[in-house]
């Protein structure tokens, strides 16, 4: 940058035009800048080399081979305290993408259905809708996770005493316990004929589509693919001989033992994220379903479209495009405050980081980790919606 | 023709049809809005059964069965956990919101000095109050008693140490009294900022540009907990060997940080939906860039994201709540200290006292959207297609 200080045009017209140059001016505002940023971030560099030097931290990312040493509460892959720091990263990555991903699925439903009930003509529905959005829309999200954790699911029963709910589950002070299937024999095939499936939706949904714009007759795709993703496995399923048994929980004396088990940092972080973002979606869906215009609706109607089909066919898809955008951000809230979880000891990336890094003494290699991993998310799913937004966009003249 | 007999003519008048059914008697408001169609009755028994299924039980734990005074935890015990109420209840616990009510506003501040927070909210509440009326005069003196002058004097009055004050270290403060500082600190310093950052954005200079973008796009892609472990960590290895950083004040430069970016984006929203031909009018007119931006540009772009603007600051108010992870004792955290606290502690104290953690900010946030709502009314002067 400073190279361009000295190709600036040469003063011809005398200092004081130089002053009034805006080429010049803006030339000079941004060698300041790159002056002062470079001093600070020396000066910064400096700073942190004698302070390093002086506790003696070795710097660079050998630790992460180390023995980690802590346990952590729920892990999707096999881990133990003797795995390494990297292996702990990697767990809180993963749940925190467990988190993100049921988080978001729960969110949009509950909040589509809490937004569309605001917009309904039902008055107590409507209003029962208002409140929970005003609820939960002023309040912080760490409250709501103190409230299902400390509040709610702390005071539920010893094991020994579990609610029993339907289907062999029992809720307690130590989480959800439920069958866990074991899958037999075989069983690998069933994925496979899934992903066959989904495939086979696709091509179906693609020639149905060619065959509409060619002859004008459609086909309930819908429920045809529905069919064959859920009926394709199904058949896998029995043809292999049905190898699934289930790994029943058993009340003992103090504890219950065998089934699967969620724990209550999971359930309680999982709620409340969902509840909190969907008072946040819903409003964005109403928003959206509010911003296509009267006119569409009637111009649908005159042209007989059913009130059904003016849904589906003209309001909805008009209503994405003002969705999207918003939405996304509201699914990047969510990802983010996932991070909330170390409040409750849930072990998500930012909770085993910040235990690496106290344990460690690592600082800037743990928090560089950290902010990379949380910006190579937010970036992926911007992308990904600026695509899926580009895609739903109007095509103008 | 002449005899007047038309064989499709009528003859005779018809009988007058009833009057519309009114929307104006109960009834009528009841079959329009509750009982429109099929669908409609069914959604109203549904709602109406979730409303006698909760509600009851609701107003009975938090009102009829809650106990309301009291100055240990027996008031909210059942006999079984070794307390005066009968087996089996439950209800809120008041008692301990009201035992504990001094601590949750000014946290281990000390009993003698508390009048010196009290003055600073009196302070607070008597310079924003004329700020917010929009029919009161001088609002530039007032604006920069509240943002200058006001925070110099709240730094002195709260931490002391000067004037024969006694010095009350940050570690003491806490409660609502550091969710106020932290939301106002925050609030005052990200709104210029927003601005700087807004402009910086949309400058031609691409060095300055460059900066901007990638200052607020890498803080509003990681959480704010991350921001402020940053500053909690990081800030004392910025420093000179041997220079400290109290907590309080890395608490607040994350916090900061974390709502400039934020503010940046909604403020860069207004700025682009200015029209083109407004800037070109100020230089046409000869202004400099910044009458251009002050006078011109400005004013119509915040008058267009004032919604965008308060939702801001009602999750920076929210966000303060995070701070409890870093270890500061704000509202929510100190309300949380005391559920191990065993002259309070009882099954039903928590739930109590997230209540009315929930109940605090909610009265707050809510004013906030409500006063945008207000503004926005105030100031919309009919530019809006």
């Amino acid at each position: 940058m400073t190279d361009k200080a000295v190709t600036a045009p040469p003063p011809k017209r005398g200092t004081t035009s130089l002053i009034y140059d805006p080429k010049a001016r803006s030339i000079f505002f941004q060698v300041l800048t790159v002056v002062i940023l470079v001093v600070v971030v020396m000066w910064i560099a400096h700073n942190v080399s004698s302070n390093l030097a002086r506790s003696n931290t070795a710097s660079g990312y050998g630790f992460l081979g180390g023995r980690s040493g802590f346990d952590v509460g729920q892990s999707l892959i096999a881990y133990s305290s003797d795995s390494t720091y990297g292996r702990a990263i990697l767990v809180g990555l993963l749940n925190t993408l467990l988190i993100a991903a049921t988080g978001i699925i729960t969110a949009t439903v509950v909040g589509f259905i809490i937004g569309i009930g605001r917009l309904s003509k039902n008055w107590l529905v409507a209003k029962l809708c208002t409140v929970y959005v005003e609820i939960f829309r002023n309040i912080p999200p760490l409250l709501v996770i103190f409230f299902w954790y400390s509040g709610v699911l702390a005071i539920l029963p010893q094991p020994r005493d579990a609610i029993q709910g339907p289907l062999s589950t029992f809720l307690s002070n130590r989480g959800l316990t439920f069958p866990y299937p074991i899958w037999g024999e075989g069983a690998s095939v069933i994925p496979i004929a899934f992903v066959i499936a989904v495939i086979g939706a696709i091509g179906f949904a693609v020639w149905q589509k060619k065959r509409q714009m060619a002859t004008g007759k459609q086909l309930p795709t819908g429920w045809i693919s529905a069919g064959i993703i859920i009926g394709l496995p199904l058949i896998a399923f029995l043809a292999v001989g049905a190898p699934l048994t289930f790994d029943y929980p058993v009340e003992g004396r103090f504890n219950l033992s065998g089934g699967g088990n969620i724990r209550p940092e999971f359930v309680a972080l999982y709620l409340a994220l969902s509840l909190y973002t969907a008072a946040f979606i819903a409003e964005i869906i109403r928003a959206g379903i509010k911003g296509v215009g009267k006119g569409q609706t009637e111009a649908a109607a005159a042209l007989g479209l059913q009130p059904n089909k003016t849904t589906q066919l003209v309001v909805v898809p008009q209503a994405f495009r003002i969705i999207i955008p918003p939405l996304t951000s509201q699914y990047l809230n969510l990802t983010k405050n996932s991070s909330l979880g170390v409040a409750i000891g849930f072990p998500e990336l930012f909770s085993t980081g910040s235990t690496t890094l106290n344990q460690t003494g690592q600082a800037i290699e743990m928090i560089s980790i950290m902010l990379t991993i949380y910006l190579t998310i937010s970036i992926l799913t911007s992308l990904f919606m600026n695509w899926f937004n580009a895609k739903m966009a109007l095509v103008e003249r | 023709m002449s005899n007047g007999k038309l064989s499709y003519v009528r003859a005779d008048m018809i009988a007058p049809e009833p009057p519309p059914i009114s929307n104006n008697t109960v009834a009528g408001w009841l079959r329009t809005n509750l009982l429109a169609t099929p669908k409609d009755v069914v959604l109203t028994i549904v709602a109406l059964a979730v409303l006698a299924l909760a509600l009851p039980g609701i107003i009975n734990w938090l009102f009829i069965q809650a106990s309301w005074v009291g100055s240990d935890r027996s008031v909210c015990a059942t006999i079984a956990q070794g307390g005066i109420q009968p087996d089996g209840w439950k209800g809120a616990c008041w008692a301990f919101v009201q035992d504990r009510f001094q601590q949750f506003i000014f946290g281990r501040y000390p009993l003698e000095e508390r009048w010196r927070v009290i003055l600073v909210g009196l302070m607070m509440i008597v310079l924003l109050a004329p700020l917010m009326i929009p029919k009161l005069p001088h609002k530039t003196v007032n604006a920069v008693l509240l943002f200058v002058v006001f925070p110099i004097v709240a730094f002195f009055l709260l931490h002391g140490g000067f004037f024969g004050l006694d010095r009350v270290d940050t570690p003491l403060w806490g409660g609502m009294m550091v969710t106020l500082i932290l939301s106002f600190v925050g609030i005052a310093v990200s709104f210029p900022f927003g601005i700087l950052l807004a402009l910086g954005r949309r400058s031609n200079m691409p060095v300055v540009k460059m900066f901007c973008v990638i200052f607020i796009e890498v803080i509003r892609g990681v959480p704010l907990v991350m921001v402020l472990f940053m500053a909690n960590v990081m800030l004392p290895l910025f420093l000179p060997t041997g220079w400290t950083i109290d907590n309080f004040l890395r608490a607040l430069v994350g916090v900061a940080l974390f709502a400039s970016a934020y503010m940046a984006e909604v403020i860069r929203g207004g700025l682009q939906a200015i029209p083109k031909g407004q800037a070109e009018g100020a230089d046409s007119l000869g202004l400099s860039y910044w009458q251009k931006t002050r006078l011109i540009i400005l004013p119509q772009a915040i008058k267009l994201v004032i919604p965008g603007i308060v939702n801001t600051f009602i999750g920076l108010f929210k966000d303060t709540s995070l701070v409890s992870i870093i270890g500061m004792f704000d509202l929510l955290n100190i309300i949380r200290l005391n559920f191990t606290d065993t002259t309070w502690i009882t099954p039903v104290t928590p739930l109590t006292g997230l209540i009315f953690a929930g109940f605090v900010f909610w009265i707050f946030c809510f004013g906030m959207s409500r006063y945008s709502a207000f503004m926005e009314r105030h100031l919309d002067t009919g530019h809006k297609r």
